[in-house]
């Protein structure tokens, strides 16, 4: 009983901050970095699902959050008119030849013998399939970025509600897991993370160059929102009427309610997934988890199949970052490719697992919020640190120029700080595993 | 001619800059490779430990500059160098003093080690971009080339035209006798000796009386000077900016992990075979195929295999390739 009055405790103390936010500074900020905070909490459930559950080490977060918002996109957007017609075809036939390459070098490889022959038929295989592939596809690429460059030159999406968008973000993200666990998943941690390093700059320099597919670092702007517009809203006269019964002016009224909107979507979404995270803990399946966890050995020895539990764990826990990662780029409504940095989307959410508490569901939950809560904070905190030490200074002085302008970066170093401290002194987390 | 002109092309464009991006990442990999073999942990603080010691570096160079200090045609950095490697090491030994050692003493799982090194990435990262900001910075003075491509046409009277850059100069030279002083102190000294015992058995070398804290210290040591000169050669070679230095951590750990993690030498060599694969795939060959191939043949396109922002997916795709198929890399590493 003890143990829950302190976790609920430590919820509303993050409440608290949040409603301190909403005070202080505007309510605007605080309904959004509840919604940050919402998204990062489901991030965090996914990170833990892998590393709490199964200790699986994956830092390629940001790659499977950045296939989730390309999943926004190729769901939501309209279709280019004409573009499929004019290079959609040689596309995806160069994909699909490029894929059956790669299918042949996997089927040469099981079928030779050991030896130069295999090496070299896989090689002049891959090679001749490359040659192919790009010949296949550069023309189709070339048409369909020719298409008002300046507006869309890129395929486009299928026009479908963006709230498709999310599972299908969750089947992207999972698709990837699955090649990357076939492969790597067998190797030792460190190996793994690596792996999972590379893969996440790949899936980002994907996206940044493949401009038929993501219009590259042009951005897509404008995806269609599953809330209604501010500007909408302003213009009809019975929400400006309620607004005004509550004592608020037509914009502040709209965009609190746009956000509060995107808020609850976002809470069902995460109380969804937290339940089943919950059941997967308690059910035989999380208990076999936990114990290959523990001791691997003696799992296997007992009949438990490692490798499959643990790609089955990489996979669903990719998902839900998926998920989140299309949750995230819908409320942006933008893709901005060039936004994914792995401080920020990788690295950020371990540090709210470790915090928050590795192997415990509301755990992760709590550090998603309390994080973004810091990472959004610390930078006025800094600034008004910074105000505090350079108050003796006298205006002009280098010093206090540059001690103001570097507030900015207080940021990482704090993150830096309160994970090696939470590691030292409380490695269990806020919330520790039961 | 045209063959001769070809060959020019080639190492103007692929030879000579793979050669320096080869040293800088060799460098880089043996501090990886050596934290590897002695803590026994992938480090991967270790882009923002060259990203610190270069930082010292340049806030020295500037210095320096502004008193008009200068080592003629060589750039002022060179003179700033030992100092920025003082500054590393005493940075390093501080961290080890105040954050790894608990865990040592501890025996912690490695994996652990790997998230504490992340905590250390943040704050040297904090602390690299709160001193001289996210922005590029210019520190390089001196003669800029060693030759250009002007003088070398002139000279050979080729169309293609050879420029070596000072830097690149610079990067080789002080990679070979950085890596020769090395190896030296590994198989010739006592110290070094004691390292590569603790390295290859723990236990043992602990029985014959191998103080673990002194390797360690010592390791460390090392490690500060190779990040500091490797984030200096490719600070004055390219420019320096912090965020660079992070992403530089895939392809480092590539070049460990296919030379074999925990081998010096297989580090040195899987340094060269990532840069040279980097550059190489894509690297636009047209020129190159245009002077070798008749006329009627001459490509038309660019043959650029693909695009320069797919050079981490070069170095990702080796590794894998690597681990896939001899998971210990090409030279014996340390086990699986």
């Amino acid at each position: 009983m003890n143990a829950m009055v302190k976790n609920v405790g430590l919820f509303a103390i993050v409440g608290v901050l949040i409603l301190l936010t909403g005070f202080l500074q505007s309510w605007n900020a605080a309904v959004l970095i509840l919604n940050m905070g919402l998204i990062s909490a489901i991030m965090a459930l996914g990170v833990n699902l892998q590393w709490g559950f199964a200790g699986l080490f994956n830092i390629g977060v940001m790659g499977f959050v950045a296939l989730g918002g390309l999943a926004t996109v190729l769901v939501s957007m309209p279709p280019t008119e004409g573009a499929f017609a004019a290079g959609g075809v040689r596309v995806v036939l160069a994909l699909v030849l490029g894929a059956a390459t790669i299918t042949a070098a996997v089927l040469i490889h099981g079928a030779m013998q050991k030896g130069w022959l295999r090496t070299a038929a896989m090689i002049v295989l891959l090679v001749v399939g490359f040659f192919v592939y790009r010949a296949v596809l550069d023309p189709g690429v070339a048409a369909i970025e020719a298409i008002d460059p300046a507006a869309t030159g890129y395929l486009g999406g299928l026009g479908l509600p963006v709230l498709i968008a999310w599972p299908v973000g969750g089947l992207f993200a999972a698709g990837a897991a699955w090649l990357i666990g076939k492969t790597a998943l067998g190797l030792r941690s460190d190996y793994l993370a690596i792996a999972t390093l590379g893969i996440a700059e790949i899936i980002i320099a994907v996206m940044k160059n493949e401009d038929w597919l993501s219009r590259g670092v042009k951005n897509v702007i404008g995806i269609p929102r599953p809330v209604p517009y501010e500007i909408d809203l302003q213009g009809d006269p019975g929400f400006v009427e309620r607004a005004a019964g509550l004592g608020l002016d037509p914009v502040m009224a709209s965009t609190l309610y746009v956000k509060l909107l995107y808020a609850g979507l976002f809470l069902t979404v995460l109380v969804l997934l937290l339940w089943m995270a919950q059941r997967a803990l308690a059910s035989p399946w999380g208990r076999m988890l936990r114990a290959i966890r523990d001791n691997e050995v003696a799992a296997e020895a007992m009949g438990k199949d490692v490798k499959r539990r643990h790609l089955q764990v990489f996979i669903l826990g990719s998902a839900i970052c998926g998920i989140a990662g299309a949750m995230m780029t819908t409320l942006d409504s933008q893709l901005t490719p060039s936004s994914y940095q792995p401080l920020r989307f990788t690295f950020l959410v371990w540090v709210m697992v470790i915090v928050g508490g590795s192997g415990n569901n509301f755990g992760a939950v709590l550090g998603g919020f309390l994080i973004w809560f810091l990472w959004v904070q610390v930078e006025p905190m800094g600034r008004l640190l910074m105000d505090v030490i350079t108050a003796g200074m006298t205006d002009g002085y280098w010093l206090k120029v540059h001690l103001l302008e570097s507030a900015a970066h207080m940021r990482l170093f704090t993150m830096g700080l309160v994970l090696l401290l939470v590691l030292r002194f409380n490695p269990r987390g806020l919330i520790p595993e039961k | 001619m045209d063959f001769l002109n070809a060959i020019v092309a080639l190492a103007n464009y692929v030879l000579v800059p793979g050669i320096a991006y080869g040293s800088q990442l060799a460098l880089g990999a043996l501090g990886v490779t050596l934290i590897y073999g002695i803590l026994r942990f992938s480090n991967f603080a270790h882009g923002d430990t060259m990203a610190f010691g270069a930082m010292v570096t340049v806030l020295l160079t500037w210095w320096f500059q502004s008193m008009g200090v200068s080592l003629g045609p060589l750039p002022t950095a060179l003179l700033a160098l030992p100092f920025g490697v003082l500054g590393c090491v005493f940075m390093l030994l501080a961290t080890d003093r105040a954050v790894y050692r608990f865990y040592r003493e501890k025996k912690a799982k490695p994996v652990i080690l790997v998230i504490v090194s992340m905590g250390v990435m943040f704050i040297m990262n904090g602390i690299v971009r709160f001193i001289v900001g996210p922005d590029d910075q210019q520190f390089l003075d001196g003669e800029r080339f060693l030759i250009s491509a002007r003088t070398f046409k002139e000279m050979t009277g080729l169309n293609e035209g050879l420029a070596i850059k000072s830097t690149q100069a610079i990067t080789l030279v002080t990679a070979i006798v950085v890596v020769a002083l090395l190896f030296w102190f590994l198989n010739r000294t006592r110290a070094g000796k004691s390292m590569r015992a603790y390295s290859d058995n723990e236990d043992l070398a602990l029985l014959s009386g191998v103080n673990p804290e002194r390797v360690v210290m010592l390791t460390w040591i090392i490690v500060a000077a190779l990040a500091t000169i490797a984030g200096v050669l490719y600070g004055l070679d390219k420019s320096f900016k912090p965020f660079t230095y992070f992403q530089l951590l895939l392809p480092i750990f590539a070049s460990a992990i296919v030379g074999g993690l925990g081998n010096p030498l297989g580090a040195i060599a899987g340094g060269f075979v990532i840069a040279f694969s980097e550059v190489t795939i894509t690297y636009a060959w047209k020129k190159v195929l245009g002077y070798l191939m008749p006329d009627n043949l001459a490509p038309d396109g660019l043959v650029q295999l693909l695009s320069t922002d797919y050079k981490f997916a070069v170095s990702f795709v080796i590794l894998l390739i690597v681990l896939l198929f001899k998971p210990t890399g090409l030279f014996k590493g340390q086990s699986v």
